[in-house]
């Protein structure tokens, strides 16, 4: 083993421009992918504020079909009041609605924020750490008290560095009373995503209270993972037994409990239920990860197969010597995955420094990706797949070489 | 040891067939010192590529150490190449990029042995060429000679009972290759390793237990 490191060290010294080309691209491609993991890992991960994902299944949308249309929206709040409150067996169930983007006014000036209605138990669901105050109680929601939780960046931007506690701000015409603040969330932790959070009750009508469909997520916290199969079972059962409010033109509703990468799956393509979103949602990410590595990956397979020849006297004398053709393989397909290792440490040094940016510019709200072990992880296994991927045909090809044919110094 | 019976060598292509060897029976006996002799191009490299199994014959049968050959897969014959026999080369065949030690090292990467017994092995094989005081060079740093002293060390690090030297002093001057036939003189007499070598000179030759002459791919002695 020794022997095989020090000799893939030699190898990769010996075309230094060939050998910083391809550590280039594979360390750019492992980059991109270094970083589209720590992505993903931030939104679908379990933690803070929604540290407790791992046991949750979410309603995000419901459609109406019909036998010559069908509508997709979020669900309203009816529906989850009505069918996902009630389901037995359930530690907590909230609702909130999608962010939207208001004015705040106050001292004559506008401050624009992503904005979320919800209740109280949704402070149950999610482990939001307070910075300051508390979250608004079941009897604030019941009473539709002017209350709310605003995030910490919104609180620099409206009360600078006085305490915001018990300060008012205009919403929507209305005075709001600050009683929290909260640290900021990244907009890829959907639910616990927004910097302004007031009871639902506030809204000026109560029609949204009766709405199948309408701006609304759902969220079921289980009491353990093993109840979701459960759950999502029970709530099935139920969507079947839901009144349609327009017979004439719709004969069938469809929504489902989804885990948060079902759920972020299913949005993702046109065709909604009735089918395993989440299994074609991996298999399409797989697809587009060996698409993305396969560019540099013929580009290192090129650079291997003209190696051959540059080697083709040191394969004649380890044939002559007793190496078998897997024996040779073997070698070639380790010296490849050392040059990707290679790579695969400049990329995470890269991908460091991209996702350190990401996180200082203001392109994704609130970023706070990480490049935590799971993602280093994940950055070893791929460059070492990205290794063996590469390697394994011309380390074929070379351990095809003819003896005789490999110590006159030429290929067959 | 070695036994060749009624071995044809053919090489094609899509439109010239050219017969290298042609009927060529021998015996090579435990200890013998043989050399193989002729002009260029009469088959001396390819009959020594066969008894290395490193190219099978297109016909005949060759057995080493009374178990016929014919028909081995590679890892049959990467196992009895590693175990039996040792292979020195005319323009030496080191790996440039890696130490005395590390080439003398290789055929042992192939054998389920220690790294430590590894070294042993192949310290003492550089100790044989006298080569002790270069473990640590590359075989650029090394003088034609010492280089070919390095190749013979590698093709006995293993212990193997055939050692097959093709052209061993055609790339050295007169007094270097006296050094050369010297070490391979030793190793046949005082370690009883078989030596089947090809060579030019007549002077090394004679020097041999026994001439087998080739002649357009036919033995002729």
């Amino acid at each position: 083993m020794q022997s095989y490191v020090k000799l893939a060290l030699k190898v990769l010294g010996r075309r230094k421009v060939f050998t910083l080309i391809s550590l280039f691209g594979i360390a750019m491609t492992l980059a991109v992918l270094v970083v589209a993991t720590a992505i993903l890992d931030d939104a679908f991960e379990p933690r803070a504020p929604q540290s407790r994902f791992d046991r949750v299944l979410a309603i995000t949308m419901v459609s109406m079909i019909g036998p010559r249309s069908t509508e997709t929206m979020n669900p309203g709040y009816r529906l989850i009041h009505d069918y996902i409150y009630t389901l037995p067996g359930i530690e907590a169930a909230t609702a909130f609605s999608e962010p939207a983007q208001i004015g705040i006014y106050r001292n004559g000036g506008r401050t624009d924020a992503q904005f979320k209605r919800t209740d109280a138990a949704y402070w149950r669901v999610l482990d939001f750490r307070f910075l300051a105050g508390r979250p608004f109680t079941a009897d604030e929601e019941e009473r539709g008290a002017l209350v709310a939780v605003i995030s910490d960046g919104l609180r620099k931007r409206l009360f600078r560095r006085e305490a915001a506690l018990g300060r008012s701000m205009e919403i929507d015409g209305r005075d709001f009373r600050v009683i929290g603040v909260v640290p900021d969330v990244p907009i890829t932790r959907f639910a616990a995503y927004s910097d302004v959070w007031v009871p639902h009750t506030t809204a000026r009508s109560s029609d949204y209270r009766h709405e199948l469909m309408g701006n609304y997520n759902g969220i079921v916290l289980a009491r353990t993972r093993n109840d979701l199969p459960r759950l999502k079972s029970e709530f099935a059962a139920r969507v079947k037994r839901i009144p349609i409010d327009d017979p004439k033109r719709f004969n069938r509703v469809a929504a489902s409990l989804d885990t948060p990468f079902e759920s972020f799956s299913r949005g993702a393509f046109p065709a909604r239920f009735g089918y395993d979103a989440a299994a074609v949602m991996r298999i399409i990410l797989t697809i587009l990860t060996l698409l993305f590595m396969t560019l540099p990956a013929l580009n290192l397979i090129t650079l291997n197969l003209s190696r051959i020849l540059e080697r083709a006297s040191e394969i004649g004398v380890r044939k002559a010597f007793g190496a078998s053709r897997g024996a040779l393989v073997m070698q070639f397909v380790f010296e490849n995955v050392v040059l990707t290792l290679i790579g695969g440490a400049m990329a995470l040094v890269t991908g460091a420094a991209l996702i350190a940016a990401l996180n200082r510019v203001d392109i994704i709200p609130n970023a706070q990706f990480a490049l935590n072990v799971r993602v280093l992880l994940y950055g070893l296994v791929l460059a070492a797949f990205f290794g063996i991927f590469s390697g394994v045909y011309p380390a074929w090809r070379m351990s095809r070489l003819h003896a005789v044919d490999a110590l006159r110094g030429g290929a067959q | 040891m070695i036994r060749l019976e009624s071995i044809d060598k053919v090489y094609r292509t899509e439109r010239v067939e050219t017969l290298a060897l042609q009927n060529i029976n021998l015996d090579v006996t435990d200890g013998e010192f043989v050399s193989i002799m002729g002009p260029s191009g009469c088959g001396k490299s390819t009959l020594l590529n066969l008894i290395g199994l490193l190219d099978a014959p297109s016909s005949g049968r060759l057995t080493l150490d009374g178990a016929p050959i014919n028909g081995a897969g590679d890892k049959s014959l990467a196992r009895l190449r590693n175990e039996k026999l040792g292979f020195v080369f005319q323009s030496f065949h080191l790996v440039p990029d890696l130490t005395v030690l590390d080439n003398v090292e290789i055929p042992l990467l192939y054998r389920s042995i220690s790294g430590a017994e590894r070294k042993k092995l192949a310290l003492a094989a550089i100790e044989a060429v006298g080569l002790s005081s270069r473990v640590h060079h590359f075989p650029t740093q090394l003088s034609g000679g010492q280089q070919q002293r390095v190749a013979i060390a590698r093709a006995i690090a293993g212990k193997p009972r055939i050692l097959l030297a093709d052209e061993p002093t055609g790339n050295l001057d007169s007094q270097m290759g006296e050094e050369i036939m010297t070490i391979l003189h030793d190793l046949n007499r005082n370690a009883g390793t078989t030596v089947v070598m090809v060579t030019h000179d007549e002077r090394f030759a004679q020097r041999t237990d026994r001439i087998v002459r080739l002649f357009d791919g036919r033995q002729v002695a």
